[in-house]
């Protein structure tokens, strides 16, 4: 089939970002050709601030050099500026006489600095703030003269009087409002920064209405060429040498309007697109980026550009998934040493509610705007460590009520261990370690985001390996990553997160196909959903595999093959490719016969470390592979079965000695914790999963840190759930009393299969309550009987002739399979 | 000159699974098969820490090591990027149902 010709006029962020997510989803369906205004191959617009400071240079801040067009066979005509769109023919038509022919056109046209009709706003000295060029002349300006005035106290004014003051000149911001960045901070929060930046040496002229830029005038008092002066209203005047304007942006839609394509009227004004970004006049016609009006909203912010880029692609691939429904935003300013951050409405209203938290001394400003229970709005100053994570709580529309109490107190969802506690991204030295796991400080993380123009936390782990092991500094580098890229960073909401790169579907989407459409199959699934991969990967396959399970038990097979090699062996592999066996000890007991077959068998496999684990039973360690068959055959004959040591399934029911010994025992908790066991034997699970039972509430089987934790009590148990004793302790939270062993096992039972059927895969059950909040598994679980007891039938039914999975591999050919294969001589 | 060495019957290995074959000398080979039959050989040792690659999940053209997630092509053994490392590789094929290794 002959290619189809994809014409992108606009050689920029949001164009280029579009064509490489359409090179991901189908690399083959155009022959692509690209124009651009500018001179050079496609480079990060928003790091020209740091370029301006001189905290990078403009090689650095490329994102697709000329090889990159080249490497994916595209068509490039750098510098050559798009005149005119023929509808008719499907041809556009450049300024220097180029032309290519389209059967389907992408707009990206961007958008332009708005410059105020003022007398002398085309002297020479006067710039908008928007390309390399304008950066190149600030830069040459800051090196010849010496005062400067930047008109427009938003963002990016900011950022320019910040770097050209850095560059030695005199600035002067002058700002229309009565305070600054006064579309994205509220006054007590622009007060304090614009403390911080007069500290710095800029100075400002707020609620200023400019009048004129006059000329400069030569020794002689006769008048020059350049700018000298601006003149406001009030007739005061101030030397300028260069004049900055930053008033703003408007959609560069000329060229669309002049094809005829509709570009609106009065305030909104810009290129009309569907949730399709499809022109609303010509289908064959797309449009991404600043230069887009999407349902009466123009974005200036990278974020939403990115967002509409991934839809565009989509459609433009013929995949016709995938709607924008436009963004929310967030905002972050990038100059060194000051953390400002701001997102959705702060401005209040009757119906709105806030939380604020003010230290001026200590220079720190926390604002949070809430409507019916939920943000609607956040300013930051000084500390902006958790500016993500309320950002995200708003895009999700989370009902906060219940974390209310601390919710100004941040997440605080840093890892405890690894990094000396240190939550603040800001404030760290380069050379101070943020991966524990795989020894990356921030030096190395800012340095890849910065050449390798990484945008989202997974590159970041992809490049660095920082995060990419335990996860507990994940919101650090998450931290240094909105901090580096600003406003380009878009936390990802966690429910539309993609699985893995073989699809873009979310965990709750595959999960909830499966279950709708009754899919019993990977393969099933892949075609289903329209996998991009023939089998999937390391990440999907395992998660598919238990959600086809899970959904469908009985029913869907497993699929060794989809399993970590570990739930494929039942034993731990180690660093030296030998595995380690953890039978079973049920609620942590044993007797002197088991514990003979234990010293046997450890004796005739000569195995190296005998080792009491954390969850009350025996690792044998260093065991080879192809001996694993027969050390399960000895310690089945001896009526040990797996302890499932290695698995995404129940772990240990971990036991205090209870009333049975216990001088202060309420409860038989040894009998309560092998009962439990045994119910939950082979449960396969989105993680593992951890229990433990106390006699009392002295509580020394540690259940405040354990999935499920039962203390007893002397009328009865406390259960409590959500409990993570590993890299971020998280302590238990209560979730109901009750009076007898049956209802333990009932509600016990009933939560964990809540959370098998509704927690995403690799998800402890602390996320997972994180999420869907604890007040949703109270109902479903404590409040309505029903439902309790339904669930609590579904487990039974799924754990119905559970058998040991040593026992069973035994029989089983793959098994054989552990033994190396030799070379015939 | 290859020396084709007979290791055993294509049902041996599991689809999108690996044998290994061991050797007397000069270390273990991971034998891949992918779910369209097709065979690889590779030194069964991890470009990063020595991991397993046979023990690995295979996907498409490519195993993950079980040890710390690399990705390693099975066709020439290279660490996919942004990993970056090397992996031996050997000549292999199948012949009526029978896997050949060019030792």
């Amino acid at each position: 089939m002959k290619k189809q010709k994809l014409v992108l006029v606009g050689n920029g962020m949001a164009g280029v970002r579009t064509i490489e997510e359409l090179l991901k989803l189908a690399p083959d369906l155009y022959d692509i050709t690209v124009f651009g205004a500018e001179p050079h191959g496609n480079y990060n617009r928003i790091l020209l601030s740091p370029v301006l400071a001189g905290e990078m240079s403009l090689p650095e801040i490329m994102l697709n050099d000329l090889d990159w067009y080249r490497d994916n066979g595209i068509t490039l005509h750098a510098g050559s500026k798009v005149v005119k769109i023929d509808r008719v023919r499907r041809k556009v038509m450049a300024e220097d006489g180029t032309e290519a022919d389209y059967d389907r056109l992408l707009l990206a046209t961007g958008s332009t600095p708005f410059i105020p009709p003022i007398p002398g706003n085309d002297l020479p000295g006067v710039l908008g703030y928007r390309d390399i060029a304008d950066t190149e002349a600030m830069i040459e300006a800051a090196g010849k003269y010496r005062h400067a005035v930047v008109i427009g106290a938003g963002l990016l004014g900011l950022e320019a009087a910040n770097g050209l003051m850095l560059r030695g000149m005199d600035v002067t911001v002058v700002h229309i409002g009565e305070w600054i960045m006064e579309r994205q901070l509220d006054q007590a929060a622009a007060d304090m920064l614009q403390a911080s930046l007069e500290a710095k040496g800029m100075k400002f002229l707020l609620a200023r209405q400019t009048e004129a830029l006059l000329p400069a005038r030569n020794e002689d008092g006769d008048m020059t060429a350049r700018v000298g002066a601006v003149r406001f209203r009030d007739g005061m005047e101030i030397p300028a040498d260069l004049v900055v304007v930053a008033a703003g942006i408007r959609p560069n839609f000329a060229l669309a309007e002049s094809a005829g394509l509709y570009c609106g009227s009065g305030r909104v004004r810009g290129i009309h697109v569907s949730d399709t970004l499809q022109t609303v006049t010509d289908p064959r016609i797309y449009a991404v980026g600043e230069c887009v009006a999407h349902r009466g909203i123009a974005y200036g912010l990278v974020a939403p550009l990115f967002e509409q880029g991934k839809v565009c692609a989509n459609h433009l691939a013929n995949f016709g998934i995938g709607r924008y429904e436009g963004s929310v935003t967030s905002t972050k300013l990038k100059v060194t040493g000051i953390d400002v951050f701001s997102a959705g409405d702060f401005s209040g209203g009757a119906d709105t509610e806030e939380i604020v938290l003010h230290d001026r001394q200590g220079g720190v400003y926390k604002r949070i705007v809430l409507r019916n229970d939920r943000i609607v709005g956040s300013v930051l100053y000084g500390d902006t460590a958790d500016g993500a994570w309320y950002f995200q709580l708003m895009r999700d529309g989370q009902d906060i009520h219940e974390i209310r109490d601390h919710l100004m107190f941040g997440q605080n969802n840093l890892g405890d261990v690894g990094h000396k506690g240190e939550n603040r991204a800001a404030s760290m030295p380069d050379s101070a370690e943020v991966c524990g796991c795989n020894g990356v400080c921030k030096g190395t993380i800012v340095k890849a985001i910065k050449e390798k123009g990484l945008f989202t936390l997974d590159e970041v782990k992809k490049h660095t390996k920082a995060a990419s092991s335990c996860g507990s500094c994940t919101g650090l580098v998450e931290q240094i990553l909105a901090s580096t890229v600003g406003g380009a960073y878009q936390s990802v909401s966690a429910a539309d997160k993609p699985v893995c790169g073989c699809t873009e579907h979310s965990h709750k989407v595959v999960r909830e196909a499966i279950f709708a459409h009754h899919l019993t199959t990977k393969e099933a699934v892949f075609e289903t959903l329209n996998w991009r991969t023939p089998n999937g990967c390391d990440k999907c396959r395992p998660a598919i595999n238990y959600y086809l399970i899970s959904s469908w038990p009985h029913e869907a097979q497993d699929d060794p093959q989809s399993r970590f090699i570990n739930e494929r062996a039942h034993a731990n592999i180690q660093k030296d490719g030998t595995y380690s066996v953890v039978p079973r000890m049920w609620g942590g007991l044993t007797t002197p016969s088991e514990l003979r077959a234990i010293a046997d068998a450890a004796e005739k496999y000569k195995v190296p470390t005998v080792k009491v684990t954390g969850g009350q039973r025996i690792d044998l360690l260093g065991i080879r592979k192809e001996d694993l068959p027969a050390i399960w055959a000895d310690l089945n004959a001896a009526g040990m079965v797996s302890g499932h040591a290695y698995g995404k399934s129940i772990r240990t029911v971990k036991t205090c000695v209870g009333a049975e010994h216990c001088r202060f025992g309420t409860q038989l908790a040894m009998d309560m914790g092998v009962k439990l066991e045994r119910m939950l034997f082979d449960m396969y699970a989105p993680h593992k999963v951890k229990l433990a039972v106390s006699g009392c509430p002295r509580n020394c089987a540690e259940a405040g840190i354990k999935d499920v934790g039962v203390i007893g009590v002397d009328s009865g148990y406390e259960l409590y759930v959500g409990g993570n004793g590993g890299i971020k302790t998280e302590v238990a939270q209560f979730l109901c009393k009750v009076g007898s062993d049956e209802e333990v096992m009932e509600y016990a039972a009933a939560f964990l299969q809540l959370y098998r059927e509704e927690g995403w895969y690799l998800e402890r059950t602390v996320h997972w309550l994180e999420r869907v909040g604890l007040e949703y598994v109270k109902r479903k679980v404590v409040e309505d009987a029903d439902s309790r007891k339904a669930l609590h039938a579904r487990l039974l039914f799924a754990l119905k002739d559970a058998r040991d999975p040593w026992q069973t591999s035994r029989e089983a050919r793959a098994v054989k399979q552990f033994i190396p294969l030799t070379v015939e001589a | 000159m290859s020396n084709w060495k007979h290791i055993c019957p294509l049902d041996e290995i599991p689809p999108l699974g690996a044998r290994v074959v061991r050797r007397p000398t000069g270390g273990d080979i991971a034998l891949f098969r992918n779910a369209e039959d097709e065979v690889f050989a590779l030194h069964d040792k991890c470009p990063h820490k020595g991991g397993p690659l046979s023990q690995g999940i295979v996907h498409g053209r490519k195993v993950t090591c079980p040890l710390h997630g690399w990705n390693i092509g099975l066709e020439d053994g290279q660490a996919v990027a942004p990993d970056v490392g090397h992996c031996g590789r050997f000549e292999v094929k199948v012949e009526d149902g029978q896997v050949w290794l060019a030792l």
